[in-house]
């Protein structure tokens, strides 16, 4: 269903991201932000897919963000630093989603946040090892063995960004059209019959958790890399709300959708915390709202219509 | 057609003072058709509940193929063989007709892979034949919610046969479904059925359709097997009559409640 036309609209968005980063240099760090948060809310994505909503999915962008920090001064390689991170950040979500996926609905996404607010206090109380609230100072790594100049450096987070954006686009894209993720979209709609059809719902929504919870590992090190300064801040059930925030922004109908809505969040909070330092939040929250009343389908949605309606284009 | 595919013994389980099952003992047998009767409240559904693991009971045991399935989770149970179908169609609502039976072909052949589609096209091909055999080849790509009664249960139907089950337990497969297409579609899965060597259990109340189709009959009368055995003879049992046909007819319903009958015998 409409392949071209998402592939076409990926490399449209691929080509705006660079466009943008060579005209306005300081939209480099933003859209690598951006994207990184997108690959977090893909993750989130996949859990609505199942009806249930993670409100402590800052569970996993903090670790991954905390790999990078501890592991940096010793293994000062970016390359190696992202796969340590998804694979921590997995495991973490291995071990919470053996227990998670036992729960559906409001129980598992206060379980969710409950878990992620106990790492929360742990970072901010174990000053010894993560020097608490102060956080944690990261010197950027090399990248592929090359140290750069910071400017080198912040092109290259950002393509090393986009590069995970889209192949873990098109890893959710195939994700969900697959029995997997087709069965998890029927835990939303008839859980029980997956049981009586001899598939473990259990273990169908484990499989998405630990993928979401790897994703987050995986953006959670590309922002740490990027502000390279790591604080508990980014474990606060403030950030799992962001991802969610996001996820309904963007639109949960296909893998475009999050970096759609990460990019508008993103792009809408410098702009309004420049023009309108005290009302920011008020502004995303009217954004919010009105993209829930009038486009439930997010700005995903809303771009599917307009290209619908165009004449000359096969529904 | 001898030896014992499923067989209960001294299956007790009450809910409060409800005895759905109060000593159940029934053998399935290998290759036939056989119909479950009796009034609301006898304990049909609860039988083939316990019989896929959905309910425990509180005595007795149940084997499959000789081995005891009492404990085991419904998921384990349908690996096993013995496929369900319901009384209200338990469809992925958001998901076309075709979907739903290609997650079926799924769960039988594995679902864990994750970066093959589900509309792969064997498993479509696959879908799209299982749909063909129950006549719901144009409706495979509507939304299983936009579906009518009769289709829904025949799209739950087809999910189950999919599965390819050796035993098929159906609760009520033609309520719902519109007089008229009745005996077609009974007509079209009873032959599904024998072509597969499939035995099956169905709930029934509709006697032409037993009569015409079950190799045996089980009158269930308040958690008890009050009769079992050819349509002809039990059908024709004055106390069958009395009991469940005269009950199935318009505004007796009520008296097909637990309750009644129970007071009634009291």
């Amino acid at each position: 269903m409409r392949r071209g036309a998402e592939i076409s609209l990926a490399l449209l968005g691929v080509a705006g991201v660079l466009a943008a980063a060579w005209a306005a240099p300081w939209l480099r760090f933003v859209l690598t932000i951006a994207l990184a948060k997108g690959i977090a809310v893909l993750g989130i994505l996949l859990l609505l897919r199942a009806g249930q909503v993670s409100f402590g999915h800052a569970l996993y962008l903090s670790s991954g963000a905390y790999v990078v920090a501890f592991l940096a001064p010793s293994l000062p390689e970016a390359l190696l630093l992202l796969p340590l991170a998804a694979l921590i950040a997995g495991l973490i979500g291995l071990v919470a989603g053996l227990f998670l996926a036992r729960y559906r609905d409001i129980f598992f996404g206060m379980l969710n946040l409950a878990i992620s607010m106990v790492f929360y206090s742990l970072l901010e109380k174990l000053y010894e090892l993560t020097r608490g609230t102060d956080g944690i100072r990261v010197e950027p790594p090399r990248v592929a063995g090359l140290a750069l100049t910071l400017e080198a450096y912040v092109w290259a987070m950002l393509l090393v960004a986009l590069v995970l954006a889209v192949g873990f686009g098109m890893l959710v894209r195939a994700y969900l059209a697959s029995p997997m993720g087709q069965a998890l979209a029927g835990i939303k709609t008839r859980e029980t019959r997956l049981e009586f059809m001899g598939v473990s719902a259990r273990r169908v929504l484990l499989a998405a958790y630990v993928l979401s919870a790897l994703m987050g590992g995986v953006a959670g090190a590309i922002v740490g890399m990027t502000t390279r300064h790591v604080t508990p801040l980014l474990a606060y059930w403030t950030t799992s709300g962001e991802l969610v925030f996001i996820a309904i922004l963007g639109g949960a109908g296909g893998a475009l959708g999050p970096f759609l809505g990460a990019v508008t969040y993103e792009l809408v909070r410098v702009y309004a915390a420049a023009a309108f330092a005290e009302a920011w939040q008020a502004i995303l929250g009217v954004v919010l709202l009105l993209v829930i009343l009038f486009a439930p389908g997010g700005l995903w949605g809303m771009l599917l219509g307009l290209l619908g309606r165009r004449p000359g284009r096969a529904p | 057609m001898s030896e014992a595919l499923l067989q209960a013994r001294g299956l007790h389980l009450a809910f409060g003072g409800v005895k759905a099952a109060d000593g159940i003992d029934l053998d399935v047998l290998r290759g036939e058709f056989l119909a479950i009767i009796g009034p609301n409240g006898a304990g049909k559904t609860t039988f083939l509940n316990m019989a896929t693991g959905y309910l425990r009971p509180q005595a007795g045991t149940i084997a499959y193929e000789g081995e005891s399935i009492l404990g085991l989770a419904p998921r384990a149970i349908v690996r096993r063989g013995i496929g369900r179908s319901f009384q209200l169609p338990q469809l992925f609502t958001e998901h076309t007709v075709l979907e739903n039976v290609a997650l079926a072909v799924a769960a039988r052949e594995g679902v864990w892979s994750p970066l093959r589609p589900l509309l792969r096209p064997a498993w479509r091909e696959e879908a799209t034949e299982v749909l063909a055999r129950f006549g719901l080849a144009t409706l495979a790509g509507a939304r299983a919610d936009a579906l009518n009664e009769g289709a829904r249960k025949l799209t739950d139907i087809a999910m189950a046969v999919a599965l390819k089950p050796r035993l098929l337990l159906m609760d009520e497969p033609t309520s719902g479904v519109a007089a008229a297409e009745k005996m077609a579609i009974v007509e079209t899965l009873a032959r599904v059925l024998r072509e597969t060597g499939v035995t099956a259990v169905f709930v029934e109340h509709d006697m032409d359709v037993v009569e015409r189709f079950a190799d045996r009959v089980a009158v269930w009368s308040q958690g008890r097997i009050a009769a079992l055995g050819p349509p002809g003879t039990v059908l024709a049992d004055p106390a069958v009559q009395r009991e469940v046909i005269g009950i199935e007819g318009p505004g007796a319903a009520a008296a097909g409640l637990p309750g009644g009958i129970a007071a009634g015998h009291a």
